[in-house]
């Protein structure tokens, strides 16, 4: 298991935070917390195990993980980006109208309880990159932000694998979304 | 293992430590949470950025049956070598894909560090979609390897090793392009087949848009000996499916390491090797196919005088256990030598003891042809430091006379170099490609 943590922060201490991290980024490793622990500006820490997102050459795909929130209080994850698409969606499955599973955008965002874990897989709740500006190719690494409901973020970067499956119909609200589908990268004529 | 001969970074082969892993009685948070020691975390950023790398907090202890089961993946070398060899065997030779580049290899080689430091810890793939079958580690260990063609893909021609192209061709060779070259080796083996299939299957699939597999063997092996006796003898012998013992003079880790790890000692006798290949080795695969059905014609004593052992215990001829050493000086009573002058044994032995290699082999047996009632014969693999110095002058010996060719066929050949291993910061071709 590979887990990132980090300190769920608001926006406006995180900007007095600004210089000092990018100095500790450079280089300096830090040990951990022990999970469960509070952090010292009383804000709950969460932490992505194992994210992954499905490589595409272009349209949409997804990100995976499991969130883990070991604070005393729910954490509600209410938006995501990156740098390699222009939106990011949260989204669910469901069942469609004609009964099939689709997926559809998860109103309320993504809870992750006190204590406890979101999961984002596959055939469940995941993070979806909406209109790729590059392809994401297998083996590199893009970075992902997540905004909780408080305002405060958490990044971290998410390595990109082939996978044939996260195939699901999208059932978006807009109409151009309709014939929007999930790139596969997994063909052998692909570039690398 | 023997008190005599500790194997730090080996497989365990005690008796008590080497008891196939139990399945019941170890939860999957305990598979887990074992594979997570030595687990790099990755980079940490809140808002600005990066923040800080970070380590999981502290794992369980792992159960002693499930930690018996694994053989630690991180290292200065690789698992797989010199580890006390499982019982199956999947060789998989994978071809690059056109317009695979440096930055390319990098890309896959990360994804195949990041798997199997996953698969050998009993824990699943990243992307697995079959988790389940990821919890039996069984000792497995997947052993990376390059072919001459890497080389060429990634642009650095002159990283290659003097050594690392085909072999040349010997007379007894029947090669076939099916069991023969590969830019890239995984070299997957396992006490559990499952294991193997498994994991054969995902570093494949993960690395589909980068390389496409060229072939598969697959093999299995039964130790001849007590375990701590197999540590004693560089892995123990096997026997192989023409009934022999095979493997008795094998080298002893870690006594002859120097014969099989690419370091100081190796370049002192051998000559320079490129500064990444320091703590890799170099890789022999030959299919050999054995003439069982002519085989069959051939009595006892005629086949143990095409060896030069007993067929009951490996003894030599002039000896009665297996690691006596044989006396090539003695004679019959009429005079001629009791170890023939073209038996296997005496070919295959070179006054200069640094003409030895490490061997690791597997047995093959699979559907015969129409018309034939076997197809069988051994995944015949070494490891060395230098294949020209150290494997090609006992295999000319062996092509120009050995009684055993009469029922043994190379059918495949493949050379490759054995990256060294890695830190959890790192991954295996660095030193090669970063």
């Amino acid at each position: 298991m590979r887990t990132t943590h980090a300190r769920s922060t608001t926006p406006a201490l995180a900007a007095a935070l600004t210089g000092l991290l990018a100095l500790a980024a450079c280089g300096t490793t830090e040990e951990d917390s022990p999970a469960g622990s509070v952090s010292t500006d009383g804000e709950a820490q969460v932490s992505i195990t194992d994210p992954w997102v499905k490589a595409a050459d272009e349209g949409m795909t997804a990100a995976f993980g499991t969130i883990t929130n070991p604070g005393e209080e729910d954490v509600v994850v209410t938006a995501a980006d990156t740098g390699v698409s222009t939106m990011m969606e949260l989204h669910e499955m469901a069942t469609g109208d004609s009964g099939e599973m689709v997926m559809t955008e998860k109103e309320g965002g993504i809870v992750v309880p006190a204590g406890g874990q979101a999961e984002l897989n596959p055939g469940g709740d995941h993070l979806m990159l909406m209109d790729l500006t590059e392809p994401l190719e297998p083996g590199q690494d893009i970075s992902i932000t997540l905004t909780m409901e408080d305002g405060s973020r958490f990044s971290f970067d998410a390595p990109v694998r082939s996978f044939d499956g996260a195939e699901e119909e999208y059932m978006g609200d807009m109409e151009d979304m309709d014939d929007m589908e999930m790139d596969d990268s997994g063909t052998e004529t692909d570039a690398p | 293992m023997t008190a005599e001969h500790p194997r730090s970074d080996d497989r365990t082969a005690g008796p008590e430590q080497h008891a196939p892993a139990r399945r019941g009685g170890v939860s999957r948070r305990d598979l887990l949470g074992a594979s997570a020691v030595g687990l790099s975390g990755v980079t940490v950023g809140v808002v600005a950025g990066r923040a800080s790398a970070t380590e999981p907090g502290p794992a369980p202890a792992p159960a002693p049956e499930q930690e018996s089961a694994v053989v630690p993946f991180h290292g200065a070398r690789q698992a797989g070598i010199t580890t006390v060899p499982q019982d199956h065997l999947t060789l998989v030779a994978l071809d690059l894909s056109e317009g695979v580049d440096r930055g390319a290899l990098v890309r896959m080689m990360r994804i195949l560090t990041d798997d199997i430091s996953r698969l050998t810890a009993g824990e699943p793939a990243l992307t697995d979609t079959e988790p389940e079958l990821a919890l039996s580690p069984a000792h497995l260990t997947v052993t990376v390897g390059v072919g001459p063609g890497f080389f060429d893909a990634a642009d650095l021609a002159d990283r290659r090793p003097a050594w690392l192209r085909p072999l040349p061709a010997f007379t007894v060779d029947e090669l076939e392009d099916r069991w023969s070259g590969g830019d890239v080796v995984l070299q997957i083996c396992a006490d559990d087949p499952i294991t193997t299939a498994h994991a054969a299957r995902i570093l494949s699939r993960e690395v589909r848009t980068f390389a496409s597999v060229r072939w598969t063997q697959r093999g299995f092996r039964r130790r001849e000996q007590a375990p701590e006796q197999a540590a004693e003898v560089g892995g123990g012998s096997v026997r192989n499916l023409m009934g022999q013992v095979d493997g008795t003079r094998n080298l002893v880790m870690p006594g002859d390491d120097a014969l099989v790890w690419i370091g100081a000692q190796s370049q002192e006798w051998f000559g320079p090797a490129p500064a990444w290949a320091v703590d890799g080795s170099a890789m022999v695969v030959r299919r050999i196919r054995m003439e069982l059905d002519t085989w069959d014609e051939v009595d006892r004593p005629a086949r143990e005088s095409t060896i030069g052992r007993r067929l009951d215990n490996g003894a030599p001829l002039t000896g009665e256990q297996e690691h006596d050493e044989p006396d090539l000086t003695a004679v019959t009573e009429l005079g001629f030598p009791v170890i023939e002058t073209f038996a296997h044994i005496r070919r295959a032995r070179s006054d200069d003891g640094r003409q030895r290699f490490l061997r690791r082999p597997y047995n093959f047996d699979e559907a015969p042809e129409p018309g034939r009632t076997s197809n069988s014969g051994l995944v015949f693999i070494t490891f060395q430091t230098d294949v020209d110095a150290q494997f090609l002058p006992i295999q000319r010996r062996l092509d120009e006379l050995d009684l055993l060719n009469q029922w043994t066929t190379p059918i495949g050949s493949a050379v490759f170099a054995v990256l060294p291993g890695c830190t959890p910061r790192s991954y295996l071709g660095a030193s090669l490609l970063a």
